[in-house]
């Protein structure tokens, strides 16, 4: 029921920020779309720990601001990469180990490191991920451990030890 | 300014389409295509502030949406050649035999 | 300290054009200059990281910049859920993109390459 709440909330939100005509009759056209809307994820069976995941959303707030600082410092490497005169890279594929429990976990800890310019995820097999890097330097399992702790700490608080 | 920015990313559009004819595989043209479509949510939402009509966001949002649809709809097509298999099966559905259409 | 807050606010409302100005052309910039290292990279999979530069940086500070020249606060919303969606579907794209060029075999190009090939170790690991 929670989750059906969030649901809610949410599509709420969304409607308010982009439609910007709040009359009467807009306002009883938006009732009947969420109705509808709720009415079919019901039956689709998607509101549940993935569809509205709001536990974990404080978690996110704290990891998506880390992942932005990474992000920028990638992407510098990844620019001078492309603008050197002469082509200057090393590419290898990496397997790494995840102490991600949860699927959700997993699936933030693989988002994160394919929008990380300079590394993309290739696989996932139970948790063994099969990384590509565009330098061999960068790509090596320990630089993947403090993201992989933060994405254990953000996505799966409950199974994490400390 | 805007308008540089326009036609700074229409530029990096036209070099993607060399790639997208070029590319040696199929996956660097969807690469390319992917792409292309990113930058024109980009070209679309600032034809809009250079026209003074920011209604075309709402416009750049749909696109958004549909580029996603689309590479996922092209690899799956060249995975299966058919639009008509189911890319996930929930456990039970598997287990009950694949009865899906519920 | 009214006064105070509404010098603030007529010098945002100065500043914010200029400085949005400059992000959607330098994210424009940043565009061309993944859309560049799409064109010289070897091979697919090295090619994959030059177009995240367009999907991460480039299209972040063009709306970044759209976003700080917005008319209405409900264009700033618009702006942002474009940019939400721009970074949950592209990461997820280009992973369905490599995943699918690795199951059908296509094979990686590994070691150094460029200005180290002098080395001459093309390790095949793969």
């Amino acid at each position: 029921m929670a989750y059906l709440v969030v649901t809610f909330f949410a599509i709420f939100a969304f409607w308010m920020g982009n439609s910007g005509h709040y009359k009467p009759l807009m306002l009883g056209f938006a009732a009947l779309s969420f109705a509808i809307t709720l009415i079919l994820c019901a039956r689709l069976k998607i509101i549940d720990r993935e569809g509205a995941p709001y536990v974990r959303l404080f978690g996110w707030l704290a990891y998506y601001p880390w992942l932005a600082w990474e992000i920028v410092k990638s992407n510098w490497v990844i620019i001078k990469a492309c603008l050197r005169a002469e082509l200057d890279i090393s590419p290898s594929l990496v397997k790494l180990k995840t102490i991600c429990k949860s699927d959700l976990a997993k699936v933030t800890f693989a988002n994160s490191i394919t929008m990380t310019p300079g590394t993309v995820t290739v696989e996932i097999e139970g948790d063994k991920l099969l990384v590509h890097g565009l330098y061999e330097a960068n790509t090596q399992p320990e630089a993947f451990e403090e993201m992989d702790r933060r994405c254990a700490r953000a996505a799966d608080p409950a199974e994490t030890p400390a | 300014m805007t308008l540089a920015a326009l036609f700074a990313v229409l530029l990096g559009m036209c070099l993607l389409l060399v790639r997208a004819l070029l590319g040696p595989t199929l996956y660097d043209r969807v690469l390319a295509v992917n792409s292309f479509g990113t930058k024109t949510v980009l070209v679309i939402g600032l034809l809009g502030y250079v026209m003074g009509r920011t209604d075309f966001l709402d416009i750049a949002i749909l696109y958004t949406l549909i580029n996603f649809v689309a590479t996922i709809a092209i690899l799956k097509f060249f995975r299966y050649r058919s639009f008509q298999v189911p890319l996930a099966r929930r456990p039970e559905q598997a287990a009950r035999g694949g009865d899906s259409n519920g | 300290m009214a006064e105070f807050f509404a010098l603030i606010g007529n010098t945002w409302e100065i500043v914010r054009f200029p400085l949005g100005g400059a992000a959607c052309l330098l994210g424009a910039i940043l565009c061309i200059v993944g859309t560049i290292g799409v064109l010289r990279f070897p091979d697919f999979y090295t090619r994959i990281h030059a177009a995240s530069i367009t999907d991460t940086s480039g299209a972040g500070l063009v709306l970044i910049g759209m976003a700080l020249m917005a008319p209405h606060w409900i264009i700033v919303v618009k702006v942002f859920c474009i940019m939400g969606f721009l970074l949950l579907t592209s990461v997820t794209s280009s992973h369905a993109l490599v995943n699918a060029a690795h199951t059908a075999g296509l094979q990686p190009k590994i070691g150094p390459m460029g200005r180290s090939v002098h080395e001459e170790d093309e390790e095949d690991r793969h």
